[in-house]
């Protein structure tokens, strides 16, 4: 699935079919610094997008979208400019560079000349990526989901399934000599089921995808797994208990749950948050954050998964940075601005969501390492607790730490073994404590299947989770039984 | 930003992507046009941190192809307005049609339910784009300098920030609508840190939002308001796993009532994914409960941020009783899903730039009652006061609800101390039969809102 292209695949694209060309992004550039300022930046983006569903086993909707543009930046101090514009004439582009020009006042920068071309590597496929696939065989993926998922059981009433792709190629031209291309494809396959027994009615969910092309969904990630699972959710859903309320022994699953650490401690250590001292996590560095047996590593190389990136949206290639070792805080996650602001370098986790929003410090796939410990010893310690094998979403309050998480598939453990499941409930948690609860870590790491969106100021970026099982020796759960 | 191609010239593409459309195959087509303006600034800690400024547009298309009785449909959406990406909307939307499957709920509303408020709704005000940045920035820096002047224990900022935006909306079909308006906005807020002896941090916010600067509410207010909520959460401590009555402020009741709008969703309900699923006609919350959408509310002669002359589809916007007195008597509809249902639409249609149209509400509210927050408070002996809820553990299939939540402890009618790192959890269908007592604060700040409501027996875990 891997593919070679290298960047002048991308740099054409803006160079030639929109006749962006190097001295215009220099002229740009110059224009952005004329009132000072040190460092301006632009940001080409183009995305084609295609959306099909089906519901009711009819193809109700399909949509294709085109967006265009280039947002421009310009950063003095910890001030920064910004303007985005949709029309990428040489007039509108440096009107937009002048506007974003105001937020410094002083005597114009020289420009250094010359950009330093930064080679893309190739984490995903360029060509065959799933937007050149016919639109007829994604289709064949969405039918082929509607009809396992109703296979499954007669009391799997509605199924609605979904296939979203985009390709969205970026440039970036800086001043500080950055000229990275790339073209990142992302694709997504959703299903959504109802389940109904009687007067019982049940959801259930299910989907996967990444930067990959269409053959991701043959084998063992094809539409009928994720349809399956879909209705075997909503299936046990239909004869689930009232989930415990209070303080207990909570076990998580391998995977998804890894959301978990996303919230805890991952928005926690985005560097915008810290170098603002508005984090619970701010000056902790170096200190105990967790328990020893927890190693947590934000990593943007992993091939062909939704968070991954050859380059972050400033142009810096991505890396895997280590955030906690052995229950010690070691970094936070920086863009060029807070990098440059905390006197450190960019660790490649500038992200923004579209050439119309700024750029933050934002995490790529986020996971917790393995540990030694078998899951079904994690189980069997448990006198009585919940095990959480899938979520929702979670949420978190940077600043005082708080987070929460919602489990969409969890089952009571009493003597050792796993016994009833339980309707969802809300677990509760505070990020620089809780994580210090953990007590066994299983050798089972396992990544989300690649449905993640992480939102932040109101921007929405792809990014991935995981964690081995795992056992926390206290985690306060908002069931509804006593 | 988009000065060369005026008003009138975006109407005219809307109608020519329409005749385009039909010429290139399609039975009906629909063309929505978006122009929007928007100014941010964020101030913290007195100095200019972020300024944006921008503009931008976009254009989506929406196309049928009749095969008998039934339809097939679909949409292309373009930030592109160049006479060659026009050409690929047109024909990419009818390639893209011959995929999808026939339908004989798909199509246009009928020629005879389109329409829009002829009455002026005072949607835009110009003062929101005359105001120099200077005032603009000037405005964050009095909510945040206000904040943080506040008390010696607000010791950080999130910033102060001032956020203008205009929009421009045009609607073509092929059956004769064409309608357009335009809506300004305009609001600034502050976000304060408290910290405490023992170095705790606590965040809150608060803001003023109107369609006219002139509607404003004062930065001083906002920003001692702000700094008042942020405080009041110093030294949260977790409450004791119990079941208690609770009660919501009027941030967090609106988003308790606003699942009435969400559960009473049309696209729900035809799948079978609601608790108000054949639940029309019948007692879905107590007496005591109105909940009403009304897409042409004027508040002080001023449209509200819900209100507009026509909805996503074309048809005017209305005042539709969800739930009277606890009965559930509509359900929020678009074309589709009235025809799915046998039913007429309620003007509820949302529409974006992409994909078959969804139900949105216009403004949102439950009708206010007679007593007092500090009533409402007063007649709880132990329970909890709900400030924030976090989360995603609301289920509109089965009602289920477990929300993280932090407020205050009530005790004795009093609040007594902040508390955090709880949940809050029980079933929507008994809540909303459950809310024994409603204020009479019912104030919009935004489409939908909701006074102090109190829920009787809800579980609380904590510690």
């Amino acid at each position: 699935m891997m593919n070679s292209a290298s960047s002048p695949d991308h740099k054409r694209y803006f160079i030639e079919k929109l006749g962006i060309s190097e001295r215009l992004m220099e002229r740009c550039l110059g224009e952005a610094l004329s009132a000072g300022g040190e460092y301006a930046d632009l940001y080409f983006e183009s995305v084609t997008s295609t959306s099909l569903g089906i519901d009711e086993s009819l193809v109700k909707s399909a949509s294709q979208g085109i967006s265009v543009g280039c947002g421009i930046r310009v950063l003095s101090g910890e001030r920064t400019g910004f303007t985005y514009t949709d029309d990428l004439s040489s007039d509108r582009l440096l009107k937009a560079a002048r506007t974003a020009a105001l937020i410094a006042s002083g005597p114009a920068k020289e420009l250094a000349h010359g950009f330093t071309h930064t080679p893309t590597p190739a984490l995903y496929p360029v060509a065959g990526a799933t937007s050149d696939a016919e639109i007829s065989e994604k289709l064949k993926l969405i039918q082929r989901a509607d009809k396992a998922a109703r296979a499954y059981d007669s009391r799997i009433v509605q199924v609605r399934a979904g296939f979203n792709d985009e390709l969205r190629r970026i440039l970036v031209a800086a001043s500080d000599g950055t000229f990275a291309s790339d073209t990142q494809p992302l694709a997504r396959l959703n299903i959504f089921v109802i389940a109904k027994d009687g007067a019982n009615t049940a959801r259930g969910t299910s989907g996967g995808g990444g930067r990959v092309a269409l053959d991701f969904f043959e084998g063992k990630k094809s539409p009928e797994t994720f349809a399956r699972e879909a209705a075997r959710t909503a299936m046990l859903q239909l004869g689930a208990v009232d989930a415990p309320a209070g303080e207990m022994e909570v076990v998580l699953g391998p995977g998804w749950p890894g959301v978990l650490i996303h919230e805890a401690v991952g928005h926690g250590l985005e560097a915008d948050f810290n170098r603002k001292k508005t984090s619970a996590f701010a000056g902790l560095i170096g200190q105990q954050v967790a328990s020893s047996k927890v190693t947590v590593v934000d990593n943007g190389t992993m091939p062909n998964r939704r968070g991954s990136l050859n380059v972050d949206d400033e142009g810096t290639p991505t890396q895997e940075n280590v955030l906690i070792e052995n229950g010690i805080l070691k970094g936070y996650l920086t863009d060029k601005l807070s990098a440059r602001l905390m006197g450190t370098a960019s660790t490649g986790s500038g992200r923004r969501e579209s050439y119309q929003a700024i750029t933050m410090p934002r995490m790529t796939n986020t996971y917790m390492l393995s540990g030694e410990d078998l899951p079904e010893d994690i189980i069997k310690s448990v006198k009585r607790g919940l095990y959480a094998v899938n979520f929702g979403g979670g949420q978190v309050d940077i600043t005082n730490g708080k987070f929460v998480f919602s489990a969409s598939e969890a089952y009571l453990i009493e003597d050792g073994k796993v016994t009833q499941p339980v309707k969802g409930a809300t677990l509760i948690g505070n990020g620089p404590e809780a994580l210090k609860y953990v007590s066994m870590v299983g050798n089972d790491l396992a990544l989300d299947e690649g449905i993640g969106t992480c939102g932040k100021n109101g921007q929405s970026v792809p990014v991935g989770v995981g964690m081995p099982t795992v056992k926390l020796d206290r985690m306060t759960v908002g069931g509804t039984g006593q | 930003m988009q000065a060369e191609q005026t008003a009138a010239d975006l109407k005219t593409l809307a109608s020519d992507v329409v005749a385009k459309a039909l010429k290139a195959g399609a039975t009906d087509a629909e063309a929505v046009v978006y122009e929007g303006d928007e100014f941010s600034a964020l101030v913290r800690l007195g100095q200019v941190e972020t300024l944006k400024e921008s503009g931008s547009r976009a254009i989506g298309l929406r196309v049928f192809v009749a095969s008998g009785k039934a339809q097939r449909t679909a949409s292309t959406s373009s930030s592109d307005f160049s006479v060659e990406s026009i050409k690929r909307l047109v024909d990419g939307a009818i390639t893209l049609a011959k995929i999808t499957s026939e339908d004989p709920f798909a199509g246009l509303p009928e020629r005879e339910d389109f329409g829009k408020i002829d009455a002026d709704q005072h949607l835009y005000f110009d003062d929101v784009n005359q105001m120099p940045p200077a005032e603009r920035i000037e405005t964050a820096r009095r909510v945040e300098a206000a904040a943080m002047g506040f008390d010696t224990r607000i010791q950080n900022s999130g910033g102060g920030d001032f956020d203008t935006a205009t929009s421009h909306k045009i609607l073509v079909n092929s059956r004769g609508f064409a309608g357009e308006y335009r809506r300004s906005y305009c609001g600034f807020s502050a976000m304060p840190i408290a910290v405490d002896e023992k170095g705790g941090m606590q965040r809150n916010y608060w803001y003023s939002v109107a369609r006219t600067a002139a509607k404003l509410e004062s930065p001083e207010e906002i920003g001692h308001e702000a700094a008042r909520r942020t405080l009041a959460r110093l030294g949260a401590r977790q409450a004791k796993t119990q079941k208690a009555p609770v009660v919501f402020s009027p941030e967090i009741a609106r988003s308790i009532v606003g699942n009435i709008f969400e559960a009473a969703n049309g696209d729900s309900i035809y799948r079978n994914a609601s608790f108000f699923c054949d639940q029309l006609g019948e007692q879905v919350a107590g007496e005591n409960i109105t909940v009403v959408d009304d897409g042409t509310l004027m508040l002080d002669g001023i449209g509200g941020f819900g209100t507009s002359p026509f909805d996503g589809e074309g048809l005017p916007t209305r005042r539709t009783v969800l739930v009277e007195k606890g009965v559930l008597k509509n359900y929020a509809l678009n074309t589709y899903t009235a025809r799915k249902l046998g039913m007429k639409s309620t003007g509820n249609a949302s529409r974006g730039l992409a994909g078959n149209p969804g139900i949105g509400a216009g403004n949102f509210y439950l009708e206010p009652g007679t007593l007092t927050p500090a009533e409402l408070i007063g007649d709880v002996k132990n329970g909890l006061y709900v400030t924030e809820t976090m989360g995603f553990g609301v289920n509109l299939v089965t009602g289920d609800y477990s929300q993280g939540a932090s407020g205050m402890w009530i005790e004795n009618g009093e609040l007594a101390y902040p508390v955090e790192e709880i949940t809050i959890a029980g079933n929507l269908k008994d809540m909303y039969k459950n809310i024994v007592a409603i204020g009479n604060d019912l104030v919009f700040r935004g489409a939908s809102a909701a006074p102090t409501i109190r829920v009787e027996g809800m579980m609380i875990a904590g510690s």
